[in-house]
């Protein structure tokens, strides 16, 4: 209204060039000068400075960035060992990822023998070329780590249980794509490590032949040469499968994990915050003076409409107690995990170099040749079997991950580390059975041999289907069927099979990149590998 | 409204819900042939990345044996990644990648190893240990005037086939 009056007024008198207020054109000039940067500042934040509950609100639901949080969080949230921050540094390190990732294409050049010598000038020439490249490499390991941890995080919190069963799935889906992320960034550089590491690869993505092969059925199907062909675009590791591996590296994959995971954010949000025990609020220390403002008013709005929405809503019907803003309260706490990884990465990076061996050699091999540490798992199981260990069994360990949210339908125990029936007893018990079949396992198989050993003959099927891989699986499944019935719980037996596979995982990881040495052959130590 | 039975009297009324309300049914019709033709469209898109012509270099090549080659020592032309054997029977070519998982196995007298998951296979491509599930492929071979060998390596032929020599 007052703007309108004045601008007929100023309409009426246009040669006067003065305000109402008297004050010349230049005046005002100085003054809406010396205000810019605020104005700009305030125009930036939409709502203004983040000084009261409205406007801390305000600050995070309408900001673009910041929405997929939600506005107010539980204090239980914000306790170090809800979380552990697991998440957001996973997600810090993917950030770290990209940022190196989108410097190390300045120069890099995804053509064979060219790939080398451009990895040689990003380490000696580029300048801070070496540096960028080992941040991106540690990054990426740090991000692989993370994405595990995190993972065992939310299983052992029971926080996969309903509603949250579909980001269990998404979360699942982001780790296929970080590993994926990893594995065809190990080829880029087109030394000897990365040939021979993703020929090892691309022939895992052939195993199915094995199998089909063994039943005689290859001619009719062939899905192992047709995932072969689809990954590498020929029948070898060649100039086709670089470029295929570099826009799966750099646009395929990185675009699926930025969809999934903002998904898998909003869901946090959207399925009610993060999980807490029923009993969280009674659990939670008082208030102490120093904390923040607490939300304290019940919400001034009605919510029907929110329930009608979405029936899941968690706020409908509950005031907001023991709730405090997210800013600062959350992203202060998000901005120190972030710090944090970043931190690590830096640290990493300036310890040890990212490897670069030899220019590739497709006519020899390197020896031994092992793929990125966590496949050396998959690569130890490989060595038993090509299709078990790197198709078979990675499928069942994933498709049995998948399911757990859907299989586990118990309440007890939400929330809590190590919630449920059995709780920490069977963790400890699995951890056990889970660490000793495996060593027990691989000790005989190194000191006996396997069945191709004793019986030179016996047929491929015998061998695909029967291997310290499948055992392994066999044994823990049925140590969690055993884990079922004595605890009377599903989630006990979800617990006991994850754990076993945590600890085999870990295990044969281990000798994999520790024992086994040339020719796959098991040695003490690296130190005692004979020279080539 | 009235509500009289149909003709025919099946005893439905004409207010009853069809069985399959025919909107019901066109509407799946549609959402199905949308998802059909959706996975056509995928599969045609596949089709792109699947390669016809394979761009790797030509696998045949012509290399001259040496003078004496002892009966069961293997000969590796340099570059290749295949082992070529003479005995009383005549020539042989041994391709050494491994059908495990496509390392180059080193030949030697005794046979060959694969130096990546430890696969061990005799001279005539058994295997005798590890995790191959085949034995190593024999490879089509010619041999000419002048002991000159040609080998396709992309050309696989049944295991004792030797070519005189």
């Amino acid at each position: 209204m007052t703007g309108s009056s004045s601008g007929q007024s100023a309409m009426g008198r246009p040669s006067e060039g003065r305000c109402p207020d008297g004050r010349s054109a230049l005046a005002r000039f100085g003054e809406n000068l010396r205000r810019a940067p605020r104005e700009l500042r305030d125009s930036m934040l939409r709502s203004g400075s983040p000084a009261t509950d409205r406007s801390r609100s305000a600050f995070v639901f309408s900001s673009l960035f910041l929405h997929v949080h939600s506005v107010r969080v539980h204090r239980w949230s914000l306790r170090w060992s809800t979380t552990m921050g697991l998440g957001i540094a996973a997600a810090a390190a993917f950030l770290v990822t990209l940022i190196t990732g989108v410097l190390l294409m300045f120069y890099y050049k995804p053509y064979p023998d060219v790939a080398y010598l451009s990895m040689k000038d990003i380490h000696f020439v580029v300048p801070t070329g070496r540096f960028i490249r080992n941040i991106h490499r540690w990054a990426g390991n740090v991000m692989v780590v993370l994405v595990l941890l995190h993972m065992a995080r939310v299983f052992y919190t029971a926080a996969y249980r309903r509603p949250r069963e579909f980001n269990w799935v998404i979360g699942m889906l982001l780790l296929v794509v970080t590993l994926g992320l990893s594995f065809t960034g190990y080829l880029l550089p087109w030394d000897q490590l990365a040939y021979w590491a993703i020929t090892i690869g691309a022939n895992i993505a052939q195993s199915p032949r094995e199998l089909t092969d063994a039943l005689g059925i290859t001619h009719l199907f062939d899905l192992g040469g047709i995932q072969k062909l689809l990954l590498l675009g020929s029948d070898q590791v060649g100039e086709e499968s670089l470029i295929r591996f570099y826009l799966l590296h750099v646009m395929i994959l990185p675009l699926a994990l930025v969809v999934l995971l903002s998904v898998h954010m909003w869901r946090v949000r959207k399925d009610g915050g993060l999980t807490r025990p029923a009993d969280a609020d009674l659990r939670l220390p008082p208030i102490t003076p120093a904390t923040y403002p607490v939300f304290t008013e019940a919400p001034q709005r009605t919510y029907h409409l929110a329930a009608v929405v979405k029936g899941r809503t968690p706020a409908v019907g509950n005031g907001p107690e023991n709730c405090v803003p997210a800013m600062p309260h959350l992203f202060y706490a998000e901005a120190a995990v972030f710090m944090m990884t970043v931190l690590a990465c830096l640290a990493l990076a300036l310890l040890r170099d990212a490897p670069l061996k030899e220019l590739a050699n497709p006519a020899v091999p390197e020896n031994p040749a092992k793929a990125p540490w966590y496949f050396l798992g998959l690569q130890e199981l490989v060595s038993y079997s090509a299709f078990m260990g790197g198709m078979g069994i990675p499928l069942v360990v994933i498709l049995g991950l998948l399911l757990i949210p859907y299989l586990d339908r118990e309440i007890a125990g939400t929330g809590e580390w190590f919630g449920g029936p059995g709780g920490r007893r069977v963790v400890a018990r699995s951890a056990f059975f889970g660490l000793g079949s495996v060593i027990l396992l691989e000790a005989f198989a190194i000191r006996f041999g396997w069945i191709r050993q004793w019986w030179p003959e016996s047929p491929q099927l015998l061998i695909t289907l029967i291997n310290p891989g499948t055992v392994l699986t066999l044994l823990y499944a049925i140590f969690s069927l055993w884990a079922i019935r004595r605890f009377d719980s599903v989630r006990a037996g979800a617990m006991a099979l994850f754990t076993c596979f945590l600890a085999g995982f870990v295990v044969l990881t281990v000798i994999g990149v520790h024992f086994r040495g040339p020719n796959w052959d098991f040695f003490w130590s690296p130190s005692d590998w004979p020279g080539h | 409204m009235t509500t009289r039975p149909l003709a025919g009297g099946n005893g439905r009324s004409r207010l009853d819900p069809e069985p399959i309300p025919r909107r019901d049914f066109l509407g799946r019709l549609a959402v199905f042939s949308s998802f059909a033709s959706l996975a056509f469209a995928l599969a045609g898109i596949m089709r792109l990345p699947k390669a016809a012509v394979l761009p790797s270099p030509s696998k045949k090549f012509s290399v001259k044996l040496p003078e004496a080659m002892q009966p069961g020592v293997p000969f590796v032309p340099p570059g290749r990644s295949v082992a070529i054997f003479r005995d009383e029977g005549g020539v042989y070519a041994v391709s050494t990648v491994c059908t495990h998982l496509g390392c180059i196995v080193k030949a030697d007298a005794g046979g060959f190893k694969c130096p990546c998951h430890g696969s061990e296979f005799r001279r005539d491509g058994t295997v005798v240990r590890g995790p191959a599930p085949k034995p190593l492929p024999w490879l089509a071979l010619a041999v000419s005037a002048g002991s000159v060998c040609t080998i396709d390596e992309g050309s696989v032929v049944e295991s004792g086939r030797r070519a005189r020599g």
